[in-house]
């Protein structure tokens, strides 16, 4: 493998373990706060993507990015105040099979206002063609965007929960639901927060990486697996984790094309989910008296 | 024997649905109703895993489609040009191949329908053996995604390889003959036993599952989904219980897969797909988990009116919405909603608030 | 040689020594009992004893039978039952039913068995029905065989998990804090089942906080104390014991 091939690779893998790792926060932000695994976290980065895609007729694409950002948080908060809030204790069965409807139901929706045809945002500087080179291999620029968004995206999450007070709230709520509640701590309103944090983080990977990846109306239960086994290989609810492992797992299925078939592409990175599921269900990172314990 | 009884009034809903059918010169709605059998067959097996095992599956379209792409593919797929190779020989001599003539009058050599079926129900066994034991030492989260992760590697197999068709799948199946003058086609004329042996597997399937839950083994597989714990300490072995009612579950979902791409006379990617795991799942969760006559009853009507087209492009929608508003209002199934019940509360509170006033 | 006997048994959890080199023997046909106050790890012993997790070190054996490694379905099988301190109760089926499931290691129909309902098993299924019937009568208990079991009085769940463990035949029978949860009248009634079960011949082995319990029906009684071992012997010398008083009455 020539160093050029060798940097291509490793960059679609960074690319692609970045966009993976911020859905693993998505799902860790949620399951911190609450318990739950939100099958649905990856229609948000659809959504995300699409909205933009469609609010771009009307505005320049940085306000276009904003505005769908803002509408998938709001679609995030009416999922946990119309489908979760008011549940009273419900069994994670429950609770999994409702978040697995949610997104069906935003696949649908999705399908019937956009639908089956692959769409993507214009790259946010220059074009397909136009790219950038790094040791001799040629990067398009779009790549550094979406490294630099996740990079941005998960400073901002950890300065959030160190430093401001709704952070560290939401931090009591994760460590101790209860003891929060006592606290004064409207444990409520920080799962909806939970939820809308995620949904934010999650359609603005889904602005950055469109016109790379693309969009369309069923690419989130493909993320949501791929998120899912990023999560899990870091730790449950470990955001470090997340990034780590997101990186691991992007580039080693961007060389395992040089090996396998690209059919075989996804089967692969569930095919790691069920080992690790099997081996080292908490983490590769973790240690089992640690899973016990939820921090972001 | 009892069990047997209980599930005759079923068998003359049948036999009146035929001759309904008959008489109102509406029998094309009987390769609804036959495939819809075939469909209620996995929902019923998956029902005996969620509702009493306690295990839930997002993968049994892949058990559903390993069953009937193997036997589409066995069936199908000319051996001729294998014909020197020892095993294809062997297989020859075993009786287990066929020799015919397909469209373009060339020879061709197949595996035998009967010995196709039983490859591809052992092999769909043999594989929820293999997943079965590290998966269901999961819970929760962890087994609904472990199993969802299974369903897409067979989904993503069944489009990867050129030996399953790819996108466009398997067509051109032949009939499975069961009997001499009893078989699994899609021929017109082949209707009205086709609709009798859906519906005879169907209820031989009841039978036995009503069967197994009130024995036994039903009772240790209700007792390890009451507290897994306690059922351990009875000497109920948890993990054995749970990976052969698994392996159950997964025979119940190749057998519909294999007769009905018989039936359809073809099979496609989209069987393999999530969409349709989760179906399963919503129609299990509408009849109410523990409930195999609600299965039965929501397997049937629910994939009747699907199959109808009465959904529309909102097919998917529907079962998504189905599932959460279930999930919400009534975990228990659509059946535990005691209408009646809850009218007469409703009725009865706004009574005595009335006499409150007076 | 002693139906169960336990050699120098430790269990760690992180840097907690939760059972410290403890040492007893069950003779066939007693009630022992281990008493200590809360945390002093007797129901860690019970779970070590039962398979629900490994010791650190140490064996048990049972019947001559060492049990290390066993998960707790195969130690049921052995021939010993539990019951819980906080009652565990197969929710969502009948109290008969609950007692029926206690038959399992008895039994043999299994997946094949019961879907064709061979008929070899409707003998077995019989056999299974009447037994249980015959343990909730003996129990007192047999006008709430077809109530579900979730839904009775917390002193009828008593009754039907022992009817339960009983149904396994044991020759050893373990119940981890029968008392729990029960009034003095409901405890009283509780210790003379003890001793009726012991009567049919069945060896108990109970933890137990009631002192009161304890002292009347075991006919010997080892004393726990964080971990460790600090006296075993019949009641009347524990009631004397000045370590054991220290401990329960606290130092003058």
């Amino acid at each position: 493998m020539t160093t050029e091939l060798f940097i291509q690779y490793l960059m679609a893998g960074i690319t692609y373990g970045s966009i993976y790792a911020i859905v693993a926060i998505g799902f860790n932000i949620i399951y911190n706060t609450t318990g739950i695994i939100n099958f649905a976290q990856g229609e948000f980065v659809m959504f995300g993507g699409m909205i933009a895609i469609s609010l771009l007729q009307y505005m320049p694409m940085p306000l276009a990015i904003i505005l769908a950002v803002l509408i998938t948080m709001l679609i995030g908060a009416l999922i946990e105040v119309c489908f979760i809030r008011w549940l009273k204790s419900p069994s994670v069965l429950r609770l999994i099979i409702i978040t697995i409807g949610i997104s069906i139901i935003s696949r649908e929706v999705a399908v019937h206002i956009w639908g089956e045809s692959i769409r993507s945002l214009p790259y946010f500087v220059g074009n397909e063609i136009s790219s950038v080179a790094v040791f001799g291999a040629r990067v398009s620029s779009q790549v550094f965007w979406v490294i630099a968004a996740s990079a941005l995206m998960v400073v901002c999450l950890g300065i959030f929960f160190k430093t401001t007070s709704v952070g560290r709230e939401m931090r009591a709520c994760a460590s101790n639901r209860k003891a929060a509640t006592l606290c004064g701590i409207n444990t409520q309103n920080m799962v909806t927060l939970s939820f809308v944090l995620s949904a934010g983080i999650g359609a603005l990977a889904g602005c950055v990486m469109s016109p790379i990846t693309h969009s369309q109306y069923d690419m989130g239960t493909g993320l949501a697996i791929k998120g899912f086994t990023v999560a899990i290989l870091g730790g449950l609810g470990s955001s470090g984790g997340a990034v780590a492992a997101g990186l691991l797992l992007g580039i080693l299925e961007a060389f395992s094309v040089s090996v396998v078939p690209l059919a075989f592409q996804d089967a692969i990175s569930i095919a790691i989910l069920l080992i690790i599921l099997f081996v080292r269900p908490q983490g590769l990172f973790g240690s089992k008296e640690a899973a016990g314990l939820s921090e972001f | 024997m009892k069990k047997l009884l209980s599930v005759l009034p079923l068998l003359a809903v049948v036999i009146g649905i035929h001759f309904l059918a008959s008489a109102t010169d509406t029998m094309y709605y009987l390769t609804q109703m036959t495939m819809s059998a075939y469909y209620a067959l996995l929902i019923i097996g998956l029902c005996v895993l969620m509702g009493y095992a306690g295990q839930i599956s997002l993968g049994h379209a892949g058990f559903f489609a390993i069953g009937g792409y193997l036997s589409a593919a066995l069936t199908t797929h000319s051996l001729v040009s294998y014909q020197d190779n020892a095993v294809v020989s062997f297989l020859d001599s075993a009786g287990m191949l066929l020799a015919g003539h397909d469209l373009y009058g060339e020879a061709i050599l197949v595996v035998s329908p009967w010995a196709a079926c039983i490859v591809a129900v052992c092999t769909a066994a043999i594989i929820a053996v293999v997943i079965g034991i590290p998966v269901l030492k999961l819970k929760g989260h962890y087994l609904a995604m472990a199993t969802l992760g299974f369903g897409i590697i067979i989904y993503r197999v069944a489009l990867a390889l050129e030996y399953f068709g790819e996108a466009d799948g398997i067509s051109e199946v032949p009939a499975f003959v069961l009997l001499p003058g009893l078989s699994v086609s899609g021929n017109f004329s082949d209707r009205v036993q086709n609709y009798y042996i859906a519906w005879g597997l169907l209820l031989i399937g009841m039978v036995l599952l009503l069967n197994l839950i009130d024995s036994r083994v039903g009772r240790a597989l209700r007792g390890i989904h009451g507290s897994d714990e306690a059922a351990d300490a009875m000497g109920v072995n948890t993990s054995g219980f749970k990976l052969q009612t698994f392996v159950l579950s997964a025979v119940f979902a190749a057998i519909a897969g294999v007769f009905l791409t018989h039936y359809n006379g073809g099979i496609g990617p989209s069987e393999a797909g999530v969409m349709k795991s989760v179906r399963y799942v919503a129609i299990v969760a509408v009849g109410g988990m523990a409930h195999l006559w609600g299965a039965l009853l929501m397997g049937i009507v629910l994939n009747f009116l699907s199959l109808r087209g009465v959904f529309g492009s909102y097919d998917d929608a529907v079962f998504g919405l189905i599932l959460i508003l279930i999930m919400l209002f009534a975990p228990n199934g659509i059946l535990s909603l005691n209408i009646r019940h809850r009218l007469k509360q409703l009725l009865g509170r706004g009574k005595t608030d009335k006499e409150g006033e007076v | 040689m002693a139906l169960l006997e336990i050699n120098k048994l430790n269990k760690r959890f992180g840097g907690l020594l939760a059972v410290n080199d403890v040492s007893f023997q069950v003779e066939s046909g007693q009630i022992k009992a281990v008493i200590g106050p809360n945390g002093a790890g007797k129901t860690t012993l019970f779970n070590m004893i039962s398979g629900t997790f490994p010791a650190t070190s140490g064996t048990v054996s049972f019947q001559g039978r060492e049990l290390n490694g066993k998960k707790p379905f195969q130690v049921a099988a052995l021939g010993m039952a539990r019951t819980f301190q906080n009652i565990k109760m197969f929710s969502g089926m009948t109290a008969l039913e609950n007692v029926m499931v206690g038959r399992h290691v008895l039994s043999s129909a299994g997946f094949m068995a019961s879907m064709f309902r061979m008929p070899w098993t409707w003998k077995e299924e019989k056999e299974i029905r009447d037994k249980s019937m015959e343990l909730l009568a003996l129990l007192e208990i047999e006008e709430h065989a077809h109530t579900d079991a979730q839904s009775l009085a917390f002193g009828q769940q008593r009754a039907v998990e022992l009817a339960r463990a009983l149904a396994l035949e044991p020759s050893l029978l373990l119940l981890d804090e029968p008392a729990a949860g029960l009034n003095i009248y409901e405890t009283a009634e509780v210790g003379r089942l003890i001793t009726r079960i012991r009567d049919l011949g069945i060896t108990v082995l109970l933890v137990e906080h009631d002192m009161s319990l304890v002292m009347d029906i075991s006919d010997e009684i080892m004393v726990l104390c964080f971990g460790e071992k600090i006296a075993e012997d019949t009641p009347k010398n524990i009631q004397q014991n000045p370590e054991v008083i220290k401990i329960y009455l606290g130092e003058e």
